[in-house]
């Protein structure tokens, strides 16, 4: 196994690090035992587990899963927010955490997008106030121009320049999200993470934010990490998809691929219960996502999965390679035969996963 | 579609609701028919939960005008909240969008359900007991009775979303509303919840409104649609009808922002809404529509049958003057 070559600067010669590189990436949370209140006692909740993501420059990820997955504390570890409890998390070929304990360099960068975008915005403040903030603190351009550099942010997300004036009270729900881009794009980053950025949206307003980010992806060529749960916003927006299963990323590969022809019974599943133009309601899953404190034995999905076989719930997949360009967690995956299922190394499976 | 049309369950006659100076919803007319599942959908502000909560007549603060005819028992606006307080839950029921915010906290789920069962059917405590537990069992709950002692917030959203649908179905009503049920819930989990409305309202004969923004899902889960826009209904029809031969231009935008999986274009519909005090003396959707007359801007379409049909209430309607 050899180290990532260590890059400090993006634009380093030779062969690019990935963006983002995560290997064999566990994040254990300690918690109190489910209904025991008040004791000193904890057990670890295993929120990531044996996670292997790579993330190419300028690439568009989606990453998909349910409530419980672990898409947000990925996310925390993407951000340099919380630290791996185990395995390495890697910014272009450096520690996460290192970096961003640097300054505000790695901060400048990565640009994020919240979930609950009017509840990141100071109610106090104007749109010109909150825009220009990362301006100023990032020292982005000279006091003298912040006002002209709002303005032309701000016809970039497609919102008006009066918009400037207006507290974020008196915007709808589509224009707020259009400040949050707004904001998260002052600083000039490379890196656009965004967690559900478009859902809870009227269509038609989801449409107008889609086709912007699209637009800026491309014009700017940013690296998109995007949290969703909708595979139709995935497909039109992400070139790769990783799919998330109670702390495992199960599936990953080109988005059209993955769910042309998905290969984990569980991106099948995610894939038959999205709604369709008339077709019938699909048989849905059994059951919930079990509880990340008692995990199934062998396989997490086993217990919820309609292809599960004995072996099933004695062995625990990794993930392996399916082809050139996808990778699953799975004994008996839909499509194609996996090379090799557990007996890949990290390094293979580090490459093998996302990108 | 003809046989049904005859035994409508709910009609609506120019039902209008205000609140303040804003007229929200404006003049509204439509039926359903016994064992019909219809789909209110269009954009927030079109007024398709105002719809659902007036019927309920749990609108706060507004007014409400026009008719609300349930079989058998006359015009719903006409009664007194005495009386209306006797038709929730036996007659119509409604199943809101949070069911953690609906159901009450201090209480545990067994309580609730137990306590509706108790008010409206006059049963015995054992008896409403042993009913919860087998309403809990048909709505999929495991372990029925031990899940009675729960508290909402010790269930996940799916299984709060089922006992919402245990106590809405609890007294056996004719008609349910279904208020966005599954839209905070995960993808394998609203599957699961559609099917389960859909399953328990047709075994027990139950006619079913559905407020949905999705739909895809609407033309997978319901007979009919109704399609809203800025409170006023801009076509109606049987599902097919709406979504394959659809008139009005609001609909063909609708049916394209879905975005199913594989779509790769997408184009975003310019504007917004118009504010209710801005609104247009015409059409209402005459500022955002790419098919727009000056006479749109002037003139206020009617709702105009699109096939050979007579107009009622159950066939394929449209109001638009330059129609797709």
């Amino acid at each position: 196994m050899t180290k990532p070559i260590a890059s400090p600067l993006p634009e380093a010669s030779g062969p690019r690090p990935p963006v983002f590189e995560l290997v064999d990436v566990e994040k254990i949370f300690q918690v109190r035992p489910p209904g025991r209140r008040f004791t000193r006692e904890t057990v670890g909740l295993r929120a990531l587990d044996g996670v292997r993501l790579r993330v190419e420059a300028g690439t568009s990820l989606a990453l998909v899963g349910e409530s419980g997955s672990g898409k947000s504390t990925l996310l925390r570890v993407l951000l340099g927010l919380d630290a791996p409890s185990d395995g390495r998390a890697y910014y272009r070929g450096r520690p996460i955490r290192e970096v961003r304990a640097e300054g505000p360099a790695f901060a400048r960068d990565v640009a994020m997008v919240y979930q609950d975008a009017r509840g990141s915005l100071d109610p106090r403040m104007t749109v010109g106030a909150l825009i220009a903030e990362p301006l100023r603190h990032f020292d982005i351009v000279p006091e003298a121009e912040i006002a002209a550099r709002v303005a032309h942010l701000l016809e970039r997300v497609g919102l008006p320049a009066d918009a400037a004036r207006r507290y974020p009270s008196g915007l709808s729900g589509g224009q707020i999200r259009r400040v949050a881009i707004a904001r998260a794009l002052a600083s000039d980053p490379s890196v656009l993470v965004a967690d559900e950025a478009v859902s809870g949206l009227d269509v038609s307003t989801q449409a107008q934010l889609l086709t912007l980010l699209q637009r800026l992806q491309r014009e700017m060529g940013l690296t998109l990490v995007f949290i969703t749960h909708d595979l139709g916003v995935a497909s039109f927006l992400c070139a790769e998809i990783a799919i998330m299963y109670l702390g495992r990323i199960v599936e990953t590969g080109p988005t059209d691929a993955v769910l042309t022809a998905p290969a984990h019974p569980y991106s099948a599943a995610l894939r038959a219960a999205a709604p369709r133009f008339f077709e019938p309601l699909p048989e849905p899953l059994p059951g919930e996502i079990p509880s990340p404190l008692d995990l199934p034995k062998g396989c997490r999905f086993s217990t919820r999965c309609p292809v599960a076989q004995a072996d099933c719930r004695a062995r625990d997949p990794h993930l392996g390679r399916l082809d050139s360009s996808r990778t699953v967690a799975c004994l008996f995956p839909q499509t194609g035969a996996v090379t090799t299922v557990s007996a890949l190394s990290q390094e293979e499976g580090a490459e093998a996963s996302g990108a | 579609m003809s046989e049904i049309a005859e035994d409508p369950i709910l009609t609506l006659t120019d039902l209008s609701v205000y609140r303040g100076a804003a007229k929200i919803l404006d003049r509204v007319n439509l039926a359903l028919a016994r064992g019909e599942t219809l789909a209110l959908v269009g954009e927030s502000g079109a007024g398709k939960s105002t719809i659902a909560t007036a019927l309920m007549r749990l609108l706060n603060g507004a007014r409400v005008e026009g008719r609300v005819e349930l079989a058998g028992t006359g015009d719903l606006l006409a009664l007194s909240e005495r009386q209306m307080v006797k038709l929730r839950g036996r007659r119509l029921s409604m199943i809101f969008q949070d069911a953690g915010a609906a159901l009450n906290p201090s209480y545990t789920v067994g309580r609730q359900l137990i306590s509706a069962l108790r008010r409206n059917l006059g049963l015995s405590r054992d008896a409403a007991r042993a009913q919860a537990v087998e309403l809990f069992t048909s709505v999929g709950i495991n372990d029925a009775e031990a899940r009675l002692t729960a508290y909402p917030h010790q269930l996940s959203g799916g299984m709060q979303q089922r006992v919402m649908v245990a106590i809405a179905l609890a007294c056996n009503p004719d008609l349910l509303l279904a208020d966005e049920p599954t839209s905070a819930l995960d993808v394998t989990i609203q599957a699961q919840i559609v099917r389960l409305i859909l399953s328990q309202t047709r075994t027990r004969g139950a006619s079913c409104i559905f407020v949905l923004h999705d739909l895809a899902l609407a033309s997978q889960s319901c007979d009919r649609i109704v399609v809203l826009y800025a409170g006023q209904v801009v076509e109606a029809g049987p599902a097919h009808a709406v979504l394959e031969h659809h008139r009005h231009p609001y609909t063909k935008q609708l049916k394209s922002c879905v975005l199913e999986i594989g779509r790769h274009d997408l184009t975003a519909p310019e504007g917004t809404v118009p504010s209710h005090d801005q609104m247009p003396a015409g059409c209402r959707f005459a500022t955002r529509c790419p098919r727009a007359l000056p006479r749109c801007a002037a003139e206020m379409p009617p709702l105009t049958p699109a096939g050979g049909g007579d107009g009622g209430p159950f066939d394929h309607l449209f109001a638009c003057w330059n129609p797709e």
